[in-house]
C-alpha cells in the first residue's frame, strides 16, 4: 500500500485532480472556451492539411524573418491573455466597495496581477521588441541571416516554452500570488508553499535562457555581419539601439536566471539565501532582482526609440537630425541603466547619501533621454510630414512619453518617492513609459514594416481608429490612477472602503475598455488588410520612400534578402543609392549558401517545458528522465552536419528576374 | 524680490490647484511637517521638470502642424541634419533642469532623512527644548500592525496614537513578510523588515484620525493591515494611555505567540502591561524560548569557533584525513 503510495509521489509529485480548478467558474469557463478555441484551430489546421506546411516552413524555420514573425503572433496572443487579467483587475476595482467584495476572490486576485505583469514584460514586450529585432535588424545591415540562425530557433521556442507554462498554470494548479518580482520572504517555501511561485521561477528560467542567447546571437550579428562599408558611425539608428539593448541582455539576464536560481535553492534544497532565519536576506533578492530589472527597462525601450528614430525620418523625408548625438545619447543611457537600481526601494533605508546617489544617477538618464526627444523634434522640424498610421502613434508617444518622463524622474527624488512609492501614482508612470513607449513604438512598428514582411499595407481606417482607442483610453485609464496615488491609494488593493474613490476606478475602467477597442480594432485591421491585400499591395518593395537597407530589397523579401551584399556608403544607405541612380543588378548572380532548417530547437524547448514541469510539480522521476533528454537531444544535434545548402544560381536568377517583371 | 515671491506663490498655487482639482488628496495637503514638505518638493520637482516638458509638448504639436506635408508653404530642408549650436542646447537645457534638481535632490534627502532626529515641528518652529521624540516600536505581523509603546509601557494592536506637535520616533520591524508602514498625512513610508530595524522621525502638526496602513504587498491578508493614526492633544493623548492602561490585557510571551498565527482584519486590541524585552526578542528573532537572538549570533558563534579551536587543538589529525 505504501509503497503505490511511494510510487505515485514519484509520477506524479504534487499532482492530483485536486490542482484542476474546476470549482472556480471563471476559471472554468475560461479553460473550456480555450477548449473550444484551441480544438477549432487544430481542426482547421488539420481540415486544410497546413500541418506540414508549418513545419516545414515555421515551425523548424531558421529564416530569422520567419522567426521575427512568430515572436509577433506569440507577443499578440499573450497580449490577449495580458489584457484580459488586466480588464479583469479593472473591473473588479471598480467593483469591490465598501459591501461589495467585487467578484474575484483575494487568492484569485492576486494571481491576476502577477500573471499581468509577469506576461506583459515577459511574453508580450520582450518578444514584441526581440520580433522586431529578428525581422529588422539582418535587413537593415545587408545580411542574409543572423550569426547563428538554429540559436535563435532555439531562441523562439525558449520564450515559447515559458509562455506555455505561464499559461498552464491558469488550467492546472495556480500562479504566483507575489507581484510581478516575487519578492521574498513572501514567496519563500514556508510563506508560499504551493506550487505558483514555482510556475513563476521555472517559466522564466527557461525563457531567460532564450532571451539570454538572443542576446548574445545579435550582438555577434551587428558587431561582424554589417555589409561592407557600414562602419558603427553608419549603422542605422534601430541597429544602433538593438545592439545596445543585446549588450544589455548578455549583461543583465544572467543576473535575473542566477537570482532566480538563489530562490529555487531556498524553495528546493531549504537553503538560507533570502530568509528572515540563519543568516539569509530578503534584501539581496531585492537588490538582485533590479539589477536585472532595472537594464530590462532600457533593454525594452530602447529598440523603440530606434524604431522611433526611422520612422520620424522617412515620414518627414528628411534625414534624422543629429545621428551622432542619438548614437552618443544611446551608448550613455545603456551604461547609465546599471547604475539607477536602488530607485526602485528607497524606502528599504539605504541612508540620505546612498539614497541621493542613486536618485541623481536617475535624473542624469533623463538628459540623453531629453536629447533624443528634442533630436526627433527637429527631425520634424524644417520636414514634409506625412500623417501615416505610424507617424501617429510617433507623435502621440512624444507627448505622452514626456509626461511619463516626468512622473518618473520626480519618482526618483527619494523624499517625494517616500509619499508616492507602491502607490497608484507609480502603476500609472510606468504604464505611462510602457504603453506610451513601448507599446506605441510596437504598434507604430508593425504599421511601418507590415507592407515589408506580407507586400501589403494595413488598412489606414482601422490603424487609425486602433490608435485614437488606445492614445485616450491611455489616458483614460492612467490619469485617475495619478490622481488615485495622490490621494494615499496604495496598488495591488483586492478591496476598498472609501465610497469617493470609486468614481476614479469607474473612469479607469472606461479607459481599459477603450484600450480593449483599440485591441480590437488592430485585430479587424489585420483580418480587413488582408481581404483588401490587393488593393492595398505595394509592389515596390519601398512603399514609404525609405531610407535604410531594408527597403530595397522585394517585399517580402526573398529568403536570401539580398541577391548581392550591398555596399554602404552612408546612414541612409537605401536613400543614397536612391540618389545616385541605384540601378538593380539583374545578370551574373551566384549560387547563395544558406541555413538550412531543423527541429532541433522545437525538440529540446519541448523537452524544457517538460522538465519545467515536473520540477514545479516535484515529479522527480520524470524530472530526470526530460533532463537525461534534455542532454541527450542537444549532443544528438551537436552530431547533425546537414547544416546547410546552396540555393541554385537558377532558382536566384529566377526569382531575381520575377522581380524585375513587376517592378516594370 | 516680491514679484519673485508673487511669481512663486502664482505657480504653486496654479500648478497646486491643477494637482487638487476636484478633490482633497492627502499627499499634497496632509497634516504632518514631514509630508508637507515632501508635499512642496513635489511641487517645486514638477515646477522646475515643466520647464522642458511644457516647450517640447507644444513644439512637437506645433511642428505636426506646421510641417504638415500639405504645408507646401514650409520650408522643406531634407538634408538639415546638423546644428552644433542647437545640440549643444538640446543637451544644455536638460543639463541644467537636472543640475538644480540634482541639488534640490542632494538636500531634500538628507534633509528628510527618515534616520534623522527632527529639528522642527512645523516651519519655522524648532523642537523646543528638553521636548523628547515619543518612541513607538512598530511590528507588521501577518496580517496587523503592532505598536508598543515602551514609555508608557504599553502595546496596541491596529491603532496608532501620538500626542500633536511632538516629535515621533518610530522603530519598525516585521515578523515575516516585508511591508511598508505608511501614514500618507503624516509622512513617507519605510519598509518593514523581518530581523531589521528601519527607523521614521516625523510629527503630526494637526489632531485628527487618519489612515495608515501596509504600502507592501504581503500576501493574502495584505488588504486588512490598515489601522488608524489619532494625532491628538497631550492631555486627551494621556487620557488614551490611561484607556489602554485599563482597558488592556496583558502582553505575555504566550500571548504574543498567539497573536502571531496569521489573521486578517484584526479589530484593535490594547495591552497594558508588555513582558519586558519583548519588542527587542521580535526584532532579534528569538520569542521562542531557548532560541539564540540574532544580535548574540555573531558572538555566539565566534565564542562557538573559539572554543571548537581550543577542543579541537590535541585532535588535529582529524582533520588531516
Amino acid at each position: 500500500m505504501s509503497e503505490q503510495f511511494e510510487l505515485s509521489k514519484l509520477i506524479f509529485g504534487r499532482l492530483s485532480w485536486e490542482s484542476i480548478p474546476l470549482h472556480d467558474p471563471i476559471i472554468l469557463a475560461t479553460f473550456v472556451m480555450v477548449l473550444l478555441g484551441g480544438g477549432a484551430i487544430v481542426g482547421a489546421l488539420t481540415y486544410y492539411k497546413v500541418w506540414g506546411y508549418l513545419w516545414r516552413e515555421w515551425i523548424t524555420s531558421i529564416d530569422h524573418k520567419r522567426i521575427g514573425v512568430m515572436y509577433m503572433i506569440l507577443g499578440i496572443v499573450m497580449l490577449l491573455r495580458g489584457f484580459a487579467d488586466a480588464i479583469m483587475m479593472r473591473i473588479h476595482q471598480a467593483m469591490a466597495f465598501g459591501d461589495a467584495t467585487g467578484y474575484l476572490p483575494p487568492h484569485h486576485y492576486d494571481q491576476i496581477f502577477t500573471a499581468h505583469g509577469v506576461i506583459m514584460i515577459f511574453f508580450v514586450a520582450m518578444p514584441f521588441v526581440v520580433g522586431l529585432m529578428n525581422y529588422i535588424v539582418p535587413l537593415q545591415i545587408g545580411a542574409r541571416d543572423v550569426a547563428f540562425p538554429f540559436l535563435n530557433n532555439l531562441s523562439f521556442w525558449m520564450t515559447a516554452a515559458g509562455a506555455a507554462l505561464v499559461m498552464a498554470s491558469l488550467f492546472i494548479g495556480e500562479f504566483a500570488k507575489s507581484g510581478w518580482l516575487a519578492y521574498p520572504p513572501l514567496t519563500g517555501i514556508l510563506q508560499s508553499p504551493g506550487v505558483g511561485v514555482d510556475y513563476y521561477i521555472w517559466s522564466l528560467q527557461i525563457a531567460g535562457v532564450g532571451t539570454l542567447l538572443s542576446g548574445i546571437n545579435f550582438v555577434v550579428t551587428i558587431v561582424k555581419m554589417r555589409a561592407p562599408g557600414m562602419n558603427m558611425m553608419k549603422m542605422p539608428v534601430f541597429v544602433w539601439t538593438a545592439l545596445c539593448t543585446n549588450i544589455l541582455i548578455v549583461a543583465a539576464f544572467p543576473v535575473l536566471t542566477a537570482v532566480m536560481t538563489l530562490l529555487s535553492l531556498d524553495r528546493y534544497l531549504g537553503m538560507n539565501f533570502f530568509t528572515n532565519d540563519l543568516g539569509g536576506n530578503a534584501m539581496m533578492y531585492v537588490n538582485l532582482i533590479w539589477i536585472w530589472g532595472h537594464p530590462e527597462v532600457y533593454i525594452l525601450i530602447l529598440p523603440i526609440f530606434g524604431v522611433f528614430s526611422e520612422i520620424v525620418s522617412t515620414y518627414s523625408g528628411k534625414r534624422l537630425f543629429g545621428y551622432s548625438s542619438m548614437v552618443y545619447a544611446t551608448l550613455v543611457i545603456t551604461i547609465l541603466s546599471y547604475l539607477v537600481w536602488l530607485h526602485h526601494f528607497f524606502t528599504m533605508g539605504s541612508g540620505a547619501t546612498v539614497n541621493s546617489f542613486f536618485g541623481i544617477t536617475t535624473m542624469i538618464i533623463s538628459i540623453p533621454t531629453g536629447a533624443k526627444i528634442f533630436n526627433w523634434l527637429f527631425t520634424m522640424y524644417r520636414g514634409r510630414i506625412k500623417f501615416d498610421v505610424p507617424m501617429l502613434w510617433t507623435v502621440g508617444f512624444m507627448i505622452t512619453f514626456v509626461i511619463g518622463g516626468m512622473t518618473g524622474v520626480l519618482l526618483a527624488v527619494p523624499p517625494a518617492d517616500f509619499v508616492l512609492h507602491n502607490s497608484l501614482f507609480l502603476i500609472a508612470h510606468f504604464h505611462n513609459v510602457i504603453i506610451g513607449g513601448v507599446v506605441f513604438g510596437t504598434f507604430a512598428a508593425i504599421t511601418y514594416w507590415y507592407p515589408k514582411v506580407t507586400g501589403y499595407k494595413l488598412d489606414p481606417f482601422w490603424g487609425k481608429a486602433s490608435f485614437w482607442c488606445w492614445f485616450i483610453g491611455f489616458y483614460l485609464a492612467f490619469m485617475p490612477l495619478y490622481m488615485l496615488g495622490f490621494m494615499g491609494v496604495t496598488r495591488r488593493m483586492s478591496h476598498f472602503d472609501d465610497p469617493s474613490l470609486q468614481i476614479w476606478f469607474q473612469i479607469a475602467l472606461g479607459g481599459a475598455v477603450l484600450i480593449g477597442l483599440g485591441i480590437a480594432c488592430f485585430l479587424i485591421q489585420l483580418y480587413v488588410s488582408y481581404k483588401k491585400r490587393d488593393s492595398l499591395r505595394d509592389e515596390t518593395g519601398d512603399p514609404w520612400d525609405g531610407r535604410t537597407l531594408e527597403w530595397s530589397t522585394s517585399s517580402p523579401p526573398p529568403k536570401y534578402n539580398f541577391a548581392f551584399t550591398p555596399k554602404v556608403y552612408d546612414n541612409d544607405a537605401w536613400w543614397h543609392m536612391k540618389a545616385n541612380g541605384f540601378v538593380r543588378p539583374t545578370s551574373d548572380f551566384l549560387a547563395i549558401h544558406m541555413p538550412k532548417n531543423t527541429a532541433a530547437g522545437i525538440i529540446v524547448a519541448g523537452i524544457s517545458t517538460v522538465f519545467g514541469f515536473a520540477m514545479i510539480w516535484h515529479m522527480w522521476l520524470l524530472a530526470g528522465l526530460s533532463f537525461t533528454g534534455l542532454i541527450i537531444a542537444i549532443i544528438i544535434h551537436t552530431f547533425n552536419y546537414k547544416r546547410d545548402y546552396y540555393i541554385p544560381v537558377e532558382e536566384v536568377a529566377r526569382t531575381e528576374a520575377q522581380r524585375t517583371e513587376v517592378l516594370a | 524680490m516680491s514679484i519673485l515671491r508673487t511669481l512663486h506663490k502664482t505657480s504653486i498655487a496654479a500648478l497646486g490647484f491643477a494637482l487638487l482639482a476636484g478633490c482633497d488628496t492627502v499627499v499634497m495637503s496632509p497634516s504632518g511637517d514631514i509630508a508637507a514638505q515632501q508635499a512642496s518638493l513635489i511641487i517645486w520637482a514638477t515646477v522646475l521638470m515643466l520647464i522642458v516638458v511644457i516647450p517640447v509638448i507644444v513644439l512637437t504639436l506645433l511642428f505636426a502642424w506646421r510641417y504638415r506635408s500639405s504645408n507646401k508653404n514650409a520650408t522643406y530642408a531634407p538634408d538639415w541634419d546638423h546644428s552644433t549650436s542647437l545640440e549643444l542646447v538640446i543637451w544644455a537645457a536638460p543639463l541644467a533642469i537636472i543640475i538644480a534638481l540634482g541639488a534640490l535632490t542632494w538636500v531634500s534627502t538628507h534633509q528628510l532623512d527618515p534616520y534623522r532626529p527632527l529639528d522642527r515641528i512645523s516651519e519655522g518652529q524648532p523642537v523646543p527644548e528638553g521636548v523628547e521624540p515619543l518612541i513607538v516600536e512598530v511590528v507588521a505581523m501577518d496580517w496587523k500592525w503592532l505598536f508598543f509603546y515602551p514609555e508608557q509601557g504599553i502595546a496596541v494592536v491596529n491603532q496608532l496614537a501620538a500626542p500633536v506637535d511632538r516629535p515621533i520616533k518610530f522603530k519598525i520591524t516585521a515578523t515575516t513578510m516585508m511591508n511598508s508602514f505608511y501614514i500618507p498625512a503624516l509622512a513617507g513610508q519605510i519598509y518593514a523588515m523581518g530581523g531589521m530595524e528601519t527607523q521614521l522621525h516625523a510629527v503630526i502638526n494637526e489632531a485628527g484620525s487618519y489612515d495608515g496602513f501596509s504600502a507592501n504587498y504581503s500576501g493574502a491578508g495584505f488588504n486588512g493591515m490598515r489601522f488608524k493614526f489619532l494625532g491628538m492633544s497631550e492631555s486627551n493623548f494621556e487620557q488614551w494611555v490611561a484607556k489602554v492602561k485599563s482597558d488592556g490585557d496583558d502582553l505575555s510571551r504566550k500571548a504574543y505567540k498567539e497573536l502571531e498565527v496569521p489573521s486578517e482584519y484584526n479589530p484593535v486590541h490594547y495591552y497594558s502591561k508588555v513582558e519586558p524585552g519583548l519588542y527587542d526578542a521580535i526584532l532579534n528573532r528569538c520569542v521562542d524560548p531557548g532560541s539564540i537572538c540574532m544580535k548574540d549570533l555573531m558572538s555566539h558563534h565566534h565564542r562557538d569557533d573559539k572554543a571548537a579551536e581550543k577542543s579541537n587543538a590535541p585532535s588535529e589529525s582529524h582533520h588531516a584525513h
